[in-house]
């Protein structure tokens, strides 16, 4: 079975490999067959509850039967359709990606593309609105030119003018004339090079998060020689392209390094090994602050987990802006703008030094369930008298083996793309609907 | 006409030919380039006009309007600004905070001599 397929697909899959008829499912799970004959087909939404009861008559996992790429296509999709204004059928969004999931895939590439180009096109406009250079030379230019304007005027109004204003006026001329030349070409050269360097293309911690997962979050070069050189490791990188997002990379491997010095791999590795992924007790153990534990298990491959599991890593600035992303399937971060404010994340931030443990379910069908330990941090680098710079991060891990609990935070992506009808804390309604899910 | 004009501004070739245009049409100006004193110098040289730029060493024109604008005795004094960018939104600041006229660099002499000629005759 394709790893993509949708829920109703991969029950279908399942049930035939079981050699149940469908007649039979549908009266174990006290649903009418053309009712599962529905779902099967993609067309029906499934909850949790009926997917659970689905699940154990054809004894696999709820989670085996649906995936968080699904929600994250079907979510898209109906992303897509919300901000192009127009009439799709968002209720039939699933039936739709089961019955053309390349079309599906199609529209929300594509809808993932005019976001990032969205975005940089408000960069851009920044960068043209806020640019102090650009500003300056524009400021030069315009005074030049006004100057040039009014003198020449007054040479070329046909009144007369006594000789020495004349001179003095064309002398002015010449000089504003060279002016205007230097301060035109110094314009246009600094649109050349902005337009070279930084290519526009994508954000800079977009950059440095794709060059991150392309070595699959872990810096192999750093965790054998600490003590090499950074900026070749940077400069070998054509994945980062503009310099910001050098920076950040520069930024991040020096962290790395110190990290890796106060923890080296193997130490971390036996530690998991023993006493499993627990933050709290690994930090203990290895005698490390949480924040270092936090980034170092993001950064450990996914052998090193009992099973398997990667976990991911989310960190924010005080004013919470999301400054470090690392993904983990079936809790979705949020590409831009301002993420779901009842994260764990937050609550950290709100309380330094205490960390905050939680146990999340992401809002909608799939109701995946995580551990998240979140802490916060404030230093002062540029000392007592400096602004404090506070830093709060949040380590989520999958927890398959605990079902979804009453007590569960529930919490979701951002408001924009949220499901859940009745949170207190939202800040802008979704472009979602999951009014009509039935069941 | 005759009247007395301060123009606040510092680009030395633009104040050379505003004094000019003015000057010939029967003018009397005189000319301040700090910012930081402009508010001063407008006290003691009491014109019946001000010409001001936003773009000033030390203080920008808006702080200095909006100076004026809070002093009784500058309150009602016709001034007209001048700002290198003719963005809407630099246009709208200027209105609020009580600018008698706006004009955008670059301007033409004509434009400036019958603004200055009309803010005067007020």
């Amino acid at each position: 079975m394709a790893k993509t397929a949708l829920t109703g697909t991969r029950i279908r899959a399942r049930r035939i490999d079981s050699g149940i008829r469908q007649a039979d499912l549908a009266r174990r799970c006290e649903i009418s067959p053309s009712y599962l004959n529905l779902i099967e087909h993609n067309r029906r939404r499934i909850g949790g509850a009926l997917l659970n009861r689905l699940a154990r008559a054809l004894e696999v996992e709820s989670s085996s039967l649906s995936e968080g790429a699904e929600v994250a296509l079907t979510a898209a999709l109906g992303a897509a359709a919300a901000h192009t204004g127009t009439n799709a059928e968002i209720g039939r969004v699933e039936e739709f990606a089961g019955r053309f999931p390349g079309w599906a895939r199609l529209a929300e590439r594509q809808f993932r593309e005019i976001e990032r180009l969205e975005r940089v096109v408000e960069v851009l406009n920044d960068r043209l609105t806020y640019d102090p250079h650009l500003a300056a030379s524009m400021h030069d230019v315009l005074s030049t030119v006004t100057a040039i304007r009014s003198t020449s005027a007054i040479l070329a109004d046909g009144e007369a003018i006594e000789p020495e204003w004349q001179a003095r006026f064309h002398r002015n001329l010449y000089e504003d004339s060279q002016r205007l030349a230097q301060s035109a070409g110094a314009l246009v050269d600094y649109l050349d090079s902005a337009g070279d360097s930084e290519q526009g293309a994508s954000l800079p911690l977009e950059e440095l998060e794709a060059w991150l997962a392309a070595q699959n979050w872990g810096l192999a070069a750093l965790e054998e020689d600490p003590d090499r050189d950074l900026s070749a490791l940077i400069a070998d990188a054509p994945a980062l392209a503009s310099s910001s997002a050098r920076d950040l990379a520069m930024r991040h491997l020096e962290r790395y390094r110190a990290d890796a010095r106060a923890l080296p791999l193997d130490t971390l590795v036996e530690a998991v090994q023993r006493i499993g992924p627990d933050p709290v007790l690994l930090a203990s153990a290895c005698a490390v602050d949480l924040p270092v534990i936090f980034r170092r298990l993001a950064a450990l491959p996914e052998d090193a987990f009992p099973d398997r599991q990667m976990p991911g890593l989310v960190i924010c600035d005080g004013s919470g802006t999301l400054t470090f992303r690392k993904p983990i399937a079936g809790f979705d971060l949020p590409r831009y703008g301002a993420a779901c404010a009842i994260w764990p994340l937050f609550q950290a931030l709100q309380r330094p030094m205490m960390p905050v443990r939680a146990s999340v379910t992401m809002a909608g069908r799939d109701r995946r369930r995580f551990l998240t330990n979140a802490i916060s941090l404030t230093s002062y680098p540029a000392g007592f008298n400096g602004p404090p710079v506070v830093e709060a991060l949040m380590l989520i891990q999958p927890d398959m083996e605990h079902a979804a609990s009453a007590n569960d935070l529930t919490i979701g992506t951002s408001c924009r793309i949220c499901v859940e009808p009745t949170c207190p804390a939202r800040r802008e309604p979704s472009i979602l609907t999951l009014a009509d899910a039935p069941v | 006409m005759g009247g007395r004009v301060l123009l606040i501004e510092d680009e030395p070739n633009i104040i050379e030919a505003i004094r000019f245009v003015l000057s010939r049409d029967g003018w009397r100006v005189d000319v301040h380039s700090d910012g930081g004193t402009a508010r001063e110098a407008v006290r003691t040289r009491a014109p019946d006009l001000v010409i001001l730029d936003v773009m000033l060493p030390n203080r920008s024109g808006y702080d200095i309007l909006h100076d004026l604008r809070a002093d009784p005795d500058t309150r009602l004094l016709p001034v007209l600004m001048l700002t290198a960018r003719g963005q809407k939104k630099d246009r709208e600041l200027a209105e609020k905070l009580g600018a008698s006229r706006f004009m955008t660099k670059p301007f033409s002499n004509g434009e400036m001599l019958s603004t200055v000629r009309e803010l005067a005759g007020q």
